[in-house]
C-alpha cells in the first residue's frame, strides 16, 4: 500500500512538473508577446503599424525568404533526386553534407559568407567588375537565407522518391510516354508535397533568420533591415512595444505557416 | 542525363557547403598560428567559450530529462484527453516557428527587470535578463522541441504492449522504463540529444538578446564572433569560428553514426 501511494505522489509530481515546464518556457512567452501587443495603447499600434521602416522590414524580408524558398525549392529537389536515384563516390559524403546547415552555428555561416564575398574576395571583384555589390546588399541577405534553409526541401522530398514505385515508371515508358512526359506526369506528381512541405519550411526559417542575415546584409533601415533585424535594434534602441508588434506580424504568418504543414502532412499520413 | 545531375549536385554542394567551410579554415590562418592563437586565448574569448560550455551543459541535462517525459506524456499518457494531446502536441513545434530575436524578446518582456517578475526577483538578488539564468532560458525555449520530435515517433512504433507486460507481472514504473522503454528509444534520445547540444552551441539571436553580450560576463562564442566582426577583428572572429565550426562538424560525424545505430535499432 505504501508502494502504491508512493508511486502515486511521484507520478503525480512528475506529471505536474512537467506539464508546468511546458507551460512556463513555451506557453507563457508566446501568450505573453501577445499580450502584450494588445495591452498597448491603440496610438501606440497605429505608429507602429504606420511606421513605414517597420513596414519595409517585413516586405523586404517577405520578398527575399520568397526568392531564397525558390532557389532552394529547385536546388533542393534537384539534389534529392542525384542523392536518391544516382550512385557515385562521394554520394554518403554529399548525404552528410546536407545537415551542415542545421548543425553549424548561423553566426559562423553569416562570417563565412561574409568572408566568400566581400569586396576583397575573388567573387566580390568579379560582381565589381560587373557593376554590383553582393555584400552588404539584398543578394548577399539571400545568399544567407539559401545557405540556412538549404536542408529543408533535401530531406522532405529524399524519403517521396525512395517510396516512389519503380513499376509506375516503367509502366510510363512501356506506354511509350518519353522521359520527359514521365518525369513530368509521374514522378514530379509524387514528389510535390515534399517539395511544398519543405519549402514552406524553408520559408518560416528564412522569414526567422537572424545570425546569418545580421552579418551580412548591411542593415540599412528601409533598404538592406529585415525584420528580425528591425526587431533587435528596436529592442536595443529602448522600444520593445515597436518590436512586440512586428514580432506579432512575424509569429503569426510562421504559425500559420507551420500548422498548414502540420495539417497537410497529418491529411497525408491519415489518407 | 546522369552526368549532369551529378556534376550539378557536386558543384552546388562544393560552392554552397564545401568553400565557405575551406574560407573559414584559410581565415584563421591570416596572421599565422600565432593570429589564430591569440585570437583564441583572448580572455574574452576563454570566457566566451566557458560560458557556451556551461549554457550546453545545463540546457542539455534539463531538457534531455524534461524533453523525454514530455514525450512519454505526450504519447502515452491517459490522464491527457485526446484533444488536449493534440493540442499539446502542436504546441511544441512552436519555437520551431519563432525567430530566435524574438524568443529573446519574449523573455526580457516577461522577466526583464521592468515587469512584475522581475521587479520580484530583484530585491532577492536575482538576475535573469542581462544573466545566465535568462542565457539559459532563452537556449532552453529554442531547443525543447528537438528531443520531444526525436523521441514520439519511435515510442508510437513499440506500441505499449511491452510496458503493460511489465508492468502487469509487477514492475515498478521505474523499472518498467529502466528495462523496457528505454533499451528501444536509447539511440533517439541520443540523436535528440546531440541535436541539442549542436543548436544549443549555435544560438545566437535569443541569447544575444536576453544576455546583452556584455563581453567577460555574459558573451557566449556565437556573440563573441558577431562582436569581433562588427569590430573589424576577422582574424580573431575565424578563430573562435573555426572551433564552432570544427566542433559542429564533430558532432555532425556523431549524429550520423547515430542515425545508423538507430535504423539499424529498428
Amino acid at each position: 500500500m505504501t508502494h502504491v501511494l508512493q508511486s502515486r505522489w511521484w507520478s503525480w509530481g512528475f506529471r505536474s512538473a512537467v506539464m508546468l515546464y511546458f507551460l512556463v518556457l513555451i506557453v507563457l512567452p508566446i501568450a505573453g508577446v501577445y499580450g502584450q501587443s494588445l495591452s498597448g495603447s491603440w496610438a501606440g499600434l497605429r505608429d507602429t503599424l504606420t511606421e513605414p521602416l517597420a513596414w519595409k522590414a517585413v516586405v523586404l524580408t517577405i520578398k527575399l525568404a520568397l526568392i531564397a524558398t525558390a532557389i532552394n525549392a529547385l536546388l533542393g529537389t534537384m539534389a534529392a533526386w542525384t542523392l536518391v536515384r544516382y550512385r557515385f563516390p562521394g554520394r554518403s559524403l554529399l548525404n552528410s553534407l546536407v545537415d551542415l546547415p542545421f548543425a553549424l552555428p548561423t553566426a559562423v555561416a553569416g562570417l563565412m559568407i561574409l568572408l566568400l564575398l566581400g569586396p576583397r574576395s575573388p567573387v566580390g571583384q568579379w560582381a565589381e567588375s560587373l557593376g554590383f555589390t553582393i555584400l552588404f546588399h539584398q543578394p548577399a541577405i539571400v545568399v544567407a537565407m539559401v545557405f540556412v534553409t538549404f536542408p529543408f526541401v533535401i530531406r522532405a522530398v529524399q524519403p517521396l522518391l525512395e517510396e516512389l514505385d519503380r513499376a509506375e515508371e516503367e509502366a510510363s515508358y512501356t506506354l511509350g510516354a518519353s522521359r520527359a512526359k514521365t518525369f513530368f506526369r509521374v514522378i514530379l506528381p509524387s514528389m510535390v508535397p515534399g517539395i511544398a512541405s519543405g519549402s514552406m519550411l524553408a520559408f518560416s526559417r528564412a522569414l526567422a533568420e537572424f545570425g546569418a542575415v545580421v552579418l551580412v546584409a548591411g542593415n540599412i533601415p528601409g533598404r538592406t533591415m529585415v525584420a528580425s533585424v528591425y526587431i533587435y535594434g528596436e529592442i536595443e534602441s529602448g522600444n520593445p512595444a515597436g518590436a512586440t508588434i512586428v514580432s506579432v506580424l512575424l509569429l503569426t504568418l510562421s504559425f500559420a505557416i507551420l500548422w498548414t504543414v502540420n495539417h497537410v502532412q497529418m491529411r497525408r499520413n491519415a489518407g | 542525363m546522369r552526368r549532369l545531375w551529378i556534376g550539378l549536385t557536386t558543384l552546388v554542394f562544393a560552392l554552397l557547403l564545401v568553400t565557405p567551410l575551406a574560407r573559414i579554415a584559410i581565415g584563421a590562418w591570416d596572421d599565422g598560428w600565432s593570429g589564430f592563437w591569440d585570437g583564441l586565448t583572448r580572455p574574452e574569448a576563454r570566457h566566451a567559450l566557458w560560458m557556451t560550455f556551461l549554457v550546453v551543459v545545463v540546457v542539455t541535462a534539463v531538457n534531455a530529462l524534461f524533453g523525454v517525459m514530455m514525450a512519454m506524456y505526450l504519447v502515452r499518457a491517459g490522464w491527457l484527453g485526446k484533444r488536449l494531446k493534440q493540442l499539446l502536441n502542436s504546441i511544441v513545434d512552436l519555437p520551431f516557428a519563432v525567430s530566435p530575436v524574438i524568443g529573446g524578446l519574449m523573455i526580457v518582456l516577461l522577466l526583464g527587470p521592468d515587469t512584475v517578475i522581475g521587479s520580484l526577483l530583484d530585491p532577492l538578488g536575482v538576475k535573469v535578463v542581462y544573466a545566465f539564468p535568462g542565457m539559459v532560458i532563452a537556449t532552453l525555449f529554442v531547443t525543447f522541441p528537438l528531443i520531444v520530435r526525436e523521441v514520439m515517433p519511435v515510442l508510437q512504433e513499440i506500441g505499449s504492449q511491452q510496458e503493460e507486460a511489465a508492468a502487469t507481472l509487477g514492475a515498478y514504473a521505474w523499472t518498467t522504463f529502466w528495462r523496457v522503454t528505454w533499451p528501444s528509444i536509447r539511440w533517439s534520445v541520443i540523436y535528440g540529444v546531440v541535436l541539442t547540444v549542436a543548436r544549443a552551441i549555435g544560438e545566437f539571436g535569443a541569447v544575444l538578446v536576453v544576455s546583452g553580450n556584455i563581453m567577460g560576463k555574459t558573451q557566449t562564442a556565437t556573440n563573441l564572433v558577431y562582436q569581433d566582426v562588427e569590430n573589424f577583428n576577422l582574424t580573431a572572429a575565424n578563430a573562435v569560428a573555426l572551433v564552432l565550426a570544427a566542433s559542429s562538424i564533430l558532432l555532425l560525424l556523431f549524429m550520423e553514426w547515430a542515425k545508423s545505430r538507430k535504423e539499424r535499432q529498428a
